[in-house]
């Protein structure tokens, strides 16, 4: 009886998956979006873009997934009907999205201010300045925050079971209902959750670590680093 | 005296409310070796950071080559310079900073060799042996491949000197290359300089505390206070026989 709800929550487990990539791909591009209109000079701008930022995060998103499928038709004249998934992937997406910005954002800033002068003082044009210099030290510090979004957001994707995506969780649901037994799809629900969930964050600790000693190993003499006390400036 | 190479015209900078610049006139001849020396905050590390783009001025005209560096002429007007112009220009002009500003995530090979790859063009095979050559010039050919972390501090200001020398710039600007180094360093440090300065075509401007090294390798020196200058001439008017009270004053610090 316990494995009899397997099948069902197999296939809902390639549901769960689907979504969280399509809202976390989605939540990388426009966070993307949110720095680059965030660094547009000009102030008014400024406090609307982050005015609208601060609302997205601080309203629940599972009053922004009812919002866009219970709502937004009943907007009148623009008002459209979409689909679970559609909604799911904006509400969540747009949700994260506001969060993977600051992730961005910080990066960014984790780069020295002389790199860019340097790259400057070089006459890099604006486009190398950032894929040359800026990118390749912002980026590589920020994967393990990134992935702990993912897993984050991973977690999140059972909410979306309220607007009819069909998830682990919904199929659980459905079978619980179905055989008035509700006690073992839930648990493997659980189990499946924690099984992706806790490798994964081992993994992102690994990399985090590696990460961190990223300029470190890169010796070909093969002698351990110089002096520890000089690596201070860059 | 030959076409000056850069020239300041009533140059001011203000920072929020403060007057870091008060009206700097000066002409840079090709080839010159300016030292220039003030106490801090007198506004000489602003005046190669404006040449070098990194700050724009608050009114006055920086020339270079002629070349009007932070304003464009667009239909008729004078209009704010735009990246593309800036660009144009700041290929003479190189840097060397206090904090060496080297790319972490490149070799010392690399760092060298970007500029000339991606800015200038260079092929590969040509931009490496330049950069080889530049980096045994400063007594680095040993370090190619390792990254700057792995570098003392005066390695490193030697690998920022041969990054900024490999692009060939026509005015190089040294901003107080010494003053982050531990003081066995400096003077390896100074040694490339002054090689650097006798092979003689290249225009430097030299912000610097060292006064013993300013009255070697400059031409003429600039005593900058409260954001003018207050005093220039050869090495021997101003650090020997100035006549100013505040300069001697300045300058008795340095002697023990």
């Amino acid at each position: 009886m316990f494995f009899g709800s397997l099948p069902m929550i197999f296939k809902g487990l390639w549901v769960t998956l689907g979504v969280t990539i399509a809202c976390y791909l989605f939540a990388m591009v426009f966070g993307f979006v949110w720095v680059t209109l965030k660094r547009i000079p000009f102030k008014p701008f400024q406090w609307v873009v982050s005015f609208v930022l601060e609302f997205i995060r601080s309203t629940p998103p599972l009053v922004q997934l009812f919002f866009l499928f219970f709502g937004l038709p009943m907007v009148p004249y623009v008002g459209v009907s979409l689909s679970p998934f559609t909604v799911a992937v904006l509400g969540l997406g747009v949700h994260y999205s506001t969060y993977i910005s600051e992730i961005y954002r910080s990066g960014i800033q984790s780069v020295d201010k002389g790199q860019w002068e340097a790259s400057i003082a070089l006459n890099m044009s604006v486009r190398d300045r950032w894929t040359k210099v800026i990118l390749p030290q912002a980026i590589p510090p920020i994967i393990p925050m990134l992935g702990n979004y993912l897993i984050i957001m991973f977690k999140e994707v059972p909410l979306t079971s309220t607007v009819g995506v069909a998830g682990m969780l919904l199929m659980a649901d459905k079978f619980g209902a179905r055989n008035w037994a509700y006690l073992e799809p839930y648990t493997l629900v659980a189990i499946f959750f924690l099984l992706l969930s806790y490798p994964s964050a081992i993994l992102i600790k690994k990399l985090e670590n590696k990460m961190n000693r990223r300029f470190d190993k890169k010796d070909p003499t093969g002698a351990k680093n110089v002096k520890k006390g000089v690596a201070i400036d860059g | 005296m030959a076409e000056p190479i850069v020239t300041y015209k009533n140059v001011t900078k203000s920072f929020d409310e403060v007057d870091v610049l008060k009206g700097i006139n000066l002409d840079i001849a090709p080839a010159e070796k300016i030292a220039l020396i003030g106490p801090s905050g007198s506004g000489k590390t602003t005046i190669i950071r404006l040449l070098m783009t990194l700050e724009e001025p608050t009114s006055g005209v920086i020339e270079v080559n002629g070349q009007n560096l932070w304003q464009m002429e667009k239909k008729g007007e004078l209009v704010r310079a735009n990246e593309k112009h800036l660009r144009q220009i700041r290929g003479d002009i190189g840097m060397v900073f206090q904090h060496f500003n080297l790319f972490p995530h490149m070799t010392i090979l690399e760092n060298c060799m970007t500029g000339p790859i991606n800015v200038k063009g260079e092929s590969k095979e040509e931009a490496k042996k330049n950069s080889i050559e530049m980096l045994e010039k400063v007594g680095l050919g040993d370090k190619l491949e390792n990254y700057p972390n792995q570098l003392s501090g005066g390695q490193k200001q030697r690998v920022a000197m041969a990054r900024a020398l490999v692009m060939r710039p026509k005015v190089m600007l040294f901003d107080e290359v010494t003053s982050a180094l531990d003081p066995e360093l400096v003077g390896e440090v100074l040694e490339v300089i002054r090689e650097i300065a006798k092979e003689g075509e290249m225009a430097m401007v030299l912000v610097t505390h060292e006064m013993d090294f300013a009255r070697d390798v400059a031409d003429r020196i600039i005593f900058l206070e409260n954001g003018v200058i207050a005093e220039q001439g050869t090495p021997e008017e101003v650090l020997e026989n100035t006549e100013s009270e505040r300069l001697q004053q300045f300058l008795s610090r340095f002697r023990s």
